[in-house]
């Protein structure tokens, strides 16, 4: 059985330096686990587990902060007036809370787990590139100071919008523009070495036997993200160079007066836009994928079919950039096949959730806290699809754009899905990681104060967008106050709920329950024949695959 | 039987929507709004609305029976069935087909929407940092929009002075409203003078990008009077949430009336300039407009005391332009500076207005150079 090989190959990795590892270190080679103690563990690791570790805390650190920006902004917008800050700060604060939520949180969240769990899932030992790996998570950091030091230099950080739109980032934008550009391209360079490994893992480092449509469903939505990834982040790159020599170096791609166009910076910067929206979202149906089946005792209805949807919707993405622009003043064709290809990526979304309802039908479910967030994630990730499907609806897109409408539906989509999805993994796999069971009745109230909250966070912003509110605005009209008191409220509950959700997660690395191997009953995959905590090293012997 | 519970409901529910047809602005819900467009496209919001929340019953309905009947507390042992072709292939059917059925009105209104051809009136409209312009080409005659909701209003900072109540009109207001006359159809064409603004009022259902340096179309046909507001839509900068559009829409005989008197104001304003050319300002006269024309067009970026916001509008006070050479001080006022959010103010301001307000910069906050500038002093470049 695979069980007795894995634990035989961990338990030879402890006594000696495998021949399958990475033996060119130069630190201590016989230490247990050789590595070196203290911080230096950290910053020279090339382990995927250490570098998934990192990438997981940066992440919630990323979060933590995304997310005071955010209670600013709320407490700006609690009443109407201008209380707590400028407009321009304010400007400020929407912009780098985006840039910090999409970059920082989101995104690092998915590279750390799937540096955590795709060796272990596939039956590898490490990353395929392990020292690549340790250098795109270090200067993640460093894309970040640079990010957070420009609100501190005169004229203040970027104030444009996540969205940075042109000309207002380029003639219009403050000095530190360039610190901005510089941070995005950090960012890039680390998103794609990331994507790079994750590639080069899947393909060359399988077990014997794991074909791909064995692989967890967490592996596939990874493999066509990472492609997605090495496919639009030079698309950013290019958008922000061409933003940074627009207002340093005197081109003119994007002004009028050159011969260049605003509106085509929107082209570029949503060709990468919306693949990046799938690429926030597709690791969180694999997430789900593995998640469901468990706790339902039953196993993923129709995994192929979710494999092909997921294939279906990556392609697709490269299609719908421009219904993000239905109001610049496109040709009416381009707006009908904006418009048919983004109704059309809903039907291989709608495949996805008739799959994992038909998991659920007829299973043997239970309710732990993963499993709450995996269901919440199914319906709260629903209701934004269906506000995008009625954002695809062209001439009530008129209506609906760029109001609180958009943001409640991109809400949905990326805290009530992207990152519920990854609170889920964290409950999953925490006995994993740690070896102790976390805090059941903690997780269970960090989940429900956490969906209460979230939903009166955002969902009474439907009505704010339907009744006209514009978003981005640091003051509203009258009419529009008690519903921003209400969303105020719902965001302050929300922001202190993951205080909990940081609580359980220290609780648990320090202790607790000893967690078995297989903690839970109806998982199934390679990461559950190790015990937990999952050894230094993983499959140091590759696991047999039926 | 599951596409005819779908089709089955969405009918009953939409038949619904038709009996409730009662004009009210809802807090909840998009606007009908005056025109047959807003009516059309308030008609698909609620179809789609309608049909996500069936589809809405449907799965979460089945998901719950799942959750309350499947439990394993309650002995439920899992079934073993995993895949099943044929159900793929219908619940990939089932949605194209729904999709399909809602493309076909959806385009026609948006085809509909697209043709802005055979326009009874024309007017160009153009945003700027942080107002809107309105030129009526069929006569030649155009004025500013901007906002009147005073500053003590806004302002509730901790530090801030002679707070007053909020107005029933909060940031809904400006000095001089687009008029328009109903039953006729009228074109707009939207641009910009510096950054991506966008023209939406949603009672018209129109929401318009005006592009700097590129001309955009919309256009409308109102079909009851009243007075309509809306808001920049896109992000502009700093005061983005501060440059609303306010419309008065009147009966024909009315608008012919409103059209006449703008004509005559033309005329008169016109014959000002010229006798304001003879005139001579005295500093008293200067600093009392130009402390009023400051405050309306310059405080937002200059601020009110002159000093600026550091490293992203320069100060005025104590600065080489207003305390250094007039002439070049008035160009950069009249013509503003090119590639930054200088705008050029001979446009928007009456050359006595323009005298006045450098005058004020020169002497007000301590730039006391004593220069008074006249009207002949200010060499408008470009012609009015």
């Amino acid at each position: 059985m695979n069980t007795a090989t894995t634990t035989q190959g961990s338990h030879d990795s402890r006594g000696h330096d495998s021949s399958e590892h990475d033996s060119g270190e130069h630190h201590d080679q016989n230490a247990h686990d050789h590595k070196p103690k203290g911080i230096m563990r950290w910053i020279l690791t090339t382990n995927h587990k250490d570098i998934g570790t990192l990438y997981l805390c940066f992440s919630f650190l990323m979060f933590l902060i995304g997310g005071a920006m955010a209670m600013i902004i709320r407490a700006e917008l609690y009443q109407p007036g201008l209380q707590i800050v400028e407009p321009n700060f304010f400007n400020q604060m929407t912009t780098v809370h985006g840039l910090i939520m999409v970059f920082g949180a989101v995104m690092p969240a998915f590279t750390g787990l799937a540096n955590w769990m795709i060796p272990m899932m596939i039956g590898a030992p490490d990353m395929a590139l392990p020292r690549m790996n340790n250098w795109s998570f270090w200067i993640l950091p460093m894309a970040f100071a640079i990010l957070l030091s420009s609100l501190f230099m005169e004229g203040g950080g970027p104030n444009f919008g996540w969205t940075f739109y042109a000309p207002l980032s380029t003639t219009y934008s403050p000095p530190s523009t360039a610190l901005f550009v510089f941070a995005i391209h950090i960012m890039g360079i680390s998103s794609i070495l990331g994507a790079i490994n994750v590639v080069v893992t899947i393909i060359n480092m399988r077990a014997p036997g794991m074909t791909y449509m064995k692989m967890p469903l967490f592996v596939w939505t990874w493999l066509i993200t990472a492609f997605l990834l090495i496919a639009v982040m030079p698309v950013l790159a290019a958008t922000v160079t061409m933003v940074l020599t627009d207002k340093f170096f005197g081109t003119s791609f994007f002004a009028a007066a050159g011969g260049g166009d605003p509106v085509l910076f929107q082209h570029i910067f949503w060709f990468f836009g919306h693949p990046e929206v799938y690429i926030m979202i597709l690791p969180s149906f694999g997430i789900v994928s593995a998640i469901i089946p468990t706790f339902s005792r039953k196993k993923l209805f129709g995994y192929s079919s979710m494999v092909y949807a997921t294939a279906s919707i990556a392609i697709l993405s490269f299609t719908v950039w421009a219904h993000h622009m239905f109001t610049t003043g496109m040709p009416v064709a381009a707006e009908l096949f904006f418009m048919y290809c983004t109704m059309l990526i809903s039907v291989p979304t709608g495949v996805k959730v008739f799959n994992w309802v038909a998991t659920m039908w007829r299973g043997s479910l239970t309710f732990e806290t993963p499993m709450l967030f995996a269901i919440a994630f199914i319906i709260l990730f629903t209701i934004g699809g269906f506000s995008g499907l009625m954002l695809a609806i062209t001439p009530a897109d008129f209506q609906y754009h760029d109001t609180y409408f958009v943001v409640a539906h991109f809400h949905y989509v990326l805290v009530t899905g992207a990152i519920f999805s990854i609170m889920a993994a964290a409950y999953y796999w925490l006995p994993k990681w740690t070896g102790n069971m976390y805090d059941e009745r903690l997780g269970k109230i960090h989940f429900w104060a956490s969906l209460i909250s979230v939903n009166v966070l955002f969902f009474p912003m439907h009505f704010l967008g339907l009744a006209g509110m514009p978003r981005r605005v640091p003051d509203y009209a009258l009419q529009f106050a008690d519903f921003n008191q209400l969303v105020s409220i719902g965001g302050f509950a929300f922001g202190l709920s993951q205080l909990i959700f940081l609580v359980v997660v220290v609780k648990c690395a320090r202790g607790g329950e000893k967690a078995p191997a297989k903690p839970w009953e109806g998982a199934e995959g390679l990461e559950w024949d190790m015990p937990s905590p999952a050894p230094y090293h993983s499959h140091t012997t590759p696991p047999v695959i039926k | 039987m599951h596409k005819k519970i779908i089709i089955g409901a969405a009918s009953i529910l939409l038949s619904l929507s038709a009996a409730a047809e009662i004009e009210t602005p809802s807090k909840y819900n998009l606007t009908q709004g005056v025109t047959d467009t807003s009516q059309q496209v308030y008609d698909l919001h609620m179809i789609i609305l309608y049909i996500c929340i069936v589809i809405g019953i449907v799965v979460f309905g089945a998901m719950f029976y799942s959750i309350i009947n499947h439990r394993k507390s309650k002995g439920a042992v899992a079934a073993q069935f995993h895949e099943s072709t044929k159900v793929e292939i219908i619940w990939t059917v089932i949605p194209f087909v729904i999709l399909i059925a809602m493309a076909i009105p959806a385009t026609s209104v948006l085809i509909d929407m697209e043709d802005s051809s055979k326009s009874d009136i024309t007017i160009k409209i153009t945003g700027s940092q942080w107002k809107w312009h309105y030129q009526y080409f069929d006569h030649d005659f155009g004025f500013y929009s901007l906002l009147t909701t005073p500053q003590q209003q806004i302002q509730n900072y901790s530090h801030s002075t002679n707070i007053e109540p909020k107005g029933e009109n909060y940031l809904l207001e400006v000095d001089r409203e687009l008029v328009l006359p109903i039953g006729k159809k009228i074109r707009f064409l939207i641009t910009a003078d510096d950054v991506i603004h966008s023209w939406w009022v949603p009672a018209f259902a129109v929401k318009q990008d005006a592009n700097p340096g590129f001309i955009n179309e919309a256009w409308t046909r109102i079909n009851e009077p009243g007075i309509y507001r809306g808001q920049c839509a896109e992000l502009c900068g700093k005061d983005h949430g501060f440059m609303p559009i306010v419309v008065r829409v009147l009966e024909q005989k009315d608008y012919d009336i409103w059209l006449q008197q703008q004509l005559q104001q033309v005329a008169s304003a016109k014959k000002a300039a010229e006798q304001a050319l003879a005139s001579t300002l005295t500093m008293a006269e200067s600093m009392t407009l130009g402390e009023q024309v400051y405050l309306t067009r310059c405080a937002a970026c200059h601020q009110v005391n002159g000093a600026g916001i550091p490293g992203a509008f320069p100060a005025l006070k104590g600065s080489a332009i207003a305390l250094g050479d007039i002439t070049k001080h008035i160009d950069i006022v009249a013509n503003g500076k090119p590639a930054s959010a200088m705008q050029a103010f001979s446009k928007q301001l009456t050359a006595k207005e323009l005298a006045a307000v450098v005058t004020y910069e020169r002497n007000a906050w301590g730039n006391d150079t004593g220069d008074v500038v006249q009207v002949t002093n200010v060499n408008l470049t470009e012609a009015k």
